[in-house]
This record gives C-alpha cells, structure tokens and sequence, in this order.
C-alpha cells in the first residue's frame, strides 16, 4: 500500500494518459442505506462527463466522495494519478490520513453547487478572490484582474460589487462558476447547477457550461438537464440505485438506451 | 404654590450637593461603571467564543464542559457568583500565599477588587455570549461552510473568512441585550468595593440623608447608559448585515 502512496505522488501530469479523475469501487453508507454500491469512473482531461440518474440514485454523493466532502466507506479517489490517502478512524470508519493532502487536492477540483453557496458577506469580487490569494497565495492584484475578467466572462461584471443575496439565482450561479474557474482547476464538479433555478435563468448558466465544455475544460457535471448531457458531454454515466447502469457516448445512449433502465429513465423526461 | 416652593428647595439643596463634590464622585462613578462593564464584556466574548466551540466539539467531554458552564452561569444568582469569586477568591490566594510563606500565617491577601468584580461579571456575561455565538453560528447557512471547504480552506481559513465575520454580523443584536445585562450587573459588584455608581450613589445617599435624590439620579444615569448603547447596536447592526439589504 504505502509503495503504491509513493508512486502515485511522484505520478507525472495527466499529459501521458494518467486520468485527470479516476475513481474505483466507490462504497458509502448513510446509516443502514447503502448510497454508492462500488462506483468506478475515469475522467482524462478535456472529458465533460454528464451523471445522469433519478433522486437517490447517489449522483451528488457520488461527486462529494470525490473531494471528501463526504467520506467514502471505502474504494479509491485519484487526483491527477495521486492517491487521497486514508485510514481507519477510531470508529472504524475510513476518514482522510492527511487533512493537508486533502485541503490540496480540494484547491484543484472546484465545485459548483446547487445552491450556488456564495459567501453572502462578501461582494461577487470579494468572492472571486478569497480562495485563490489565501489558499493558493496568489497575489492579491493579480487575482483581482483574473476575477474582472471572469466576471466580464459570465457577463455579470456590472454587479462586481453587489452582495450575493442581492442578486438573482442565474447571475449568482454565474458568480459561482467563475468564483470556480478563479482557481484555476484541473476539473470542475457541477453539483445539479440548475435545479434550483428558475425555468427562465437555466440558459444562461447553460450557456457558460456550454462554453466552458467547448474550451476543453474537464467537467463532471451532476445534472437533470437531458439537453446539456446529450449535445455539450462528451460521455453518459447513469446511476441506478447506488450502481452504474450504463456508461457511453451521449447521442448513442440516448439514440439506443442501453438498459431498460436508462430507457425508463429518459422516458419519463421526455413525458 | 407650597409644592412649587418645595421643589423649588429640593433643586437647589440637589445643585448644592452636586456641586460640593457628590457630582464629581457621580462622574466617576459612570466611568469606573463602563469600565468594569467593558472589561467583563471582553472576558465574556473571549470565555463566551470558548464556550461556544466546546458545545459544537467532537470530544463529549469539551460538550459537557460548555454545557456545564452556560447552565451553571445563568443559573445561579449573580451576586452569589460574586460572592464566591471575591470572598471564595480572596480565602483561595490566602491561603496560597501563606503556605508558599510570602505572607505571616495571621495576614490576608485580598482579591482585588475591580479584578474579583469583573471576572464574576464577564464569566456570567460568558455564558450569554456563548449562546448568542451558538445560535449565530447554527444561523449560517451550511452551503457557505462546505463552500469554504471543497474550495480548500483550512479549519482555520474557514473560521476566520466565513465563521467569524457572519457569527459577528448574526451576535451584534444578541449581544447588545448581553451588554444591556452587563451594564447591569456592573452595578452588583459594588459589593466588592469598586467605586462605581451604583457604590457612590450608596454613599451619597447615606452620608447626605438623600436617599430619594441619588438612587433617582442614578437610575436616570443608568438609564441613559443602556439607551445611548441601543442606537449604537442598531448602527452597528446596520454595518453588518449590509449584505442582506437591498443597496440605496
């Protein structure tokens, strides 16, 4: 175990085929429910990859195992080839060996939530530049010119010096997604990033996904919307009840479903 | 007529008294009563934080100190807390002093007053602080925390850029009734001796036979103190929730 640690960290960039993401045999229980039976996935860099699956299905704790915010029971998470290390707590859970590797590893996959979860007592700007000088140490200046930039990106440069909470959901899900691309990362994880929106403020999001995706940016993306899965993701993963039922190229999987799960599934959207 | 006349009287005899010093003593009665307010304050946020972050400690024993401490502290009576730190204080380091002999064994070592005074009242002012923390911290939206945390921040980061400045904005109305109680309670260690003024209206009012004139100043003295504190918190309560108003 510990010669695999050491190899992992001396890892070479994902330039020579490491995975950017690479997940294996995911497991996670929330008390006697057991949410992610043994989930594996790979992501190289430029994949967009859209994580279909109903409510329940372990989609969103699926993405949170990834950058700890929830701790899997067990199964392994690699970053780049390197390894997030664990080990058995008291209780006899997994939990992360090394909060310092982990908070590291963090600062490169940033998260896009449903919720947007800007911090409310900060400024759009403020918001942008928080992460990247304290965590990363970036100096301060050079931040501030990133983030107008960003900001002039997402079209809400105007409201730069606007609190959260006085903004509408689009333009604060905008803010969020390039308080995430102010780090710089090496993937983005999208957590359902319309479904607390409303009908009319879902494109505009999209539509910065949309062009985040045709840049080449590595994504994985939690989301409902069939139209981004299908026309934007460069891959489908379905999960069915904690598995993965079915993993393909979007037109195919929606042109010929492969399981009568997934058939079911994008039935009752197209309903 | 006569009642006017009397009153007449009794304000002269009150500008009298005032002026032969009485005001002066008064004066420094508000000062020393906003000293020892100010300082139990700061003892209670600091105790009051502690406190605050026991109760939401993964260690069973840190929770049952922090629980322990709140209901200890606002369960009991004030005086008796002073009582214990001022009397129990001084027969604790009397003790302490003479067995390490920097006394003779028939000496007392007091408690400093203003010192006994404002750790009983700041303790007491703790455990409010603490709940206020408390509730102002179970009041931030948890998205923000997570937030905090899939972006890297270290415990630390996470406390000083998210926790504290949104527990701060949360407390300023909890804390303003916190200092209210202060302001308060100031006045019962006037038991310990420290002259402030709730202490030099008692001797005003014994030595001058005026009982009715200098608790009524008083009063009004105090009364002014805890009303000038309430637009002051209303302002400062202003400043920090200015991210949840709309902008003008």
């Amino acid at each position: 175990m510990s010669a695999n640690v050491a190899a992992a960290a001396k890892a070479a960039p994902s330039s020579d085929g490491t995975p950017a993401i690479s997940v294996k045999d995911l497991r996670k229980c929330f008390g006697d429910h057991e949410v992610l039976k043994g989930i594996s996935l790979e992501a190289h860099k430029g994949d967009v990859i859209s994580i279909l699956g109903s409510s329940g299905s372990g989609k969103s704790t699926m993405l949170r195992c990834i950058n700890l915010l929830e701790t899997p029971d067990s199964g392994e998470v690699r970053v780049d080839g390197e390894l997030i290390k664990m080990r058995r707590g008291r209780d006899g859970h997994q939990v992360p060996a090394d909060i310092r590797q982990v908070e590291r590893i963090r600062a490169n996959l940033a998260m896009v939530f449903q919720s947007f979860n800007l911090w409310s007592h900060m400024t759009v700007l403020e918001n942008l530049v928080a992460a990247p000088t304290h965590v990363l140490k970036r100096p301060r200046a050079e931040c501030l010119e990133q983030a107008e930039a960003l900001l002039k990106r997402v079209g809400i440069w105007e409201r730069r010096n606007y609190y959260p909470p006085h903004m509408s959901g689009g333009q604060q899900q905008r803010a969020a997604i390039a308080r995430a691309l102010a780090m710089n990362p090496k993937v983005m994880l999208f957590d359902e990033p319309t479904s607390a929106l409303d009908p009319e403020l879902v494109g505009e999001v999209l539509r910065v996904m949309r062009s985040l995706a045709e840049e080449g940016r590595t994504m994985l993306v939690v989301t409902h919307e069939m139209g981004f899965a299908r026309d934007v993701s460069s891959k489908v993963m379905f999960l069915h009840k904690g598995e993965v039922d079915s993993v393909g190229e979007p037109k195919e999987m929606f042109a010929r479903p492969p399981t009568p799960q997934f058939k079911q599934f994008i039935a009752n959207f197209n309903k | 007529m006569e009642f006017l006349s009397d009153l007449k009287d009794q304000v002269s005899t009150a500008y009298e008294l005032l002026a032969a010093g009485w005001g002066v003593q008064l004066l420094w009665g508000i000062a020393w009563t906003l000293a020892v307010t100010v300082v139990s304050m700061l003892i209670g946020a600091i105790l009051g934080s502690l406190v605050a972050a026991a109760k939401f400690s993964h260690r069973g024993g840190l929770r049952f100190i922090g629980e322990s401490y709140t209901t200890v502290f606002r369960g009991e009576p004030e005086l008796l807390i002073i009582y214990l730190f001022y009397y129990g204080g001084t027969q604790v380091l009397t003790g302490v002093a003479r067995s390490t002999g920097s006394i003779s064994s028939t000496d007392i070592l007091n408690m400093p007053s203003f010192l006994g005074g404002v750790l009983a009242v700041g303790i007491i002012s703790g455990a409010y602080q603490a709940e206020v923390f408390r509730g102002s911290f179970l009041a931030i939206h948890r998205g923000e925390l997570e937030a905090a945390r899939a972006y890297g921040m270290s415990a630390w980061l996470r406390f000083r850029l998210v926790v504290m400045p949104q527990v701060l904005r949360l407390a300023v109305p909890g804390l303003g009734n916190v200092w209210q109680l202060t302001i308060k309670d100031s006045a019962l260690i006037s038991v310990t001796g420290v002259a402030e003024l709730m202490l030099t209206a008692n001797k005003a009012a014994r030595s001058t036979h005026h009982s009715l004139l200098f608790y009524t100043l008083a009063g009004i003295l105090y009364l002014v103190m805890t009303s000038i504190s309430t637009p002051i918190f209303d302002k400062a309560e202003r400043y920090t929730s200015r991210s949840f108003t709309r902008p003008k």
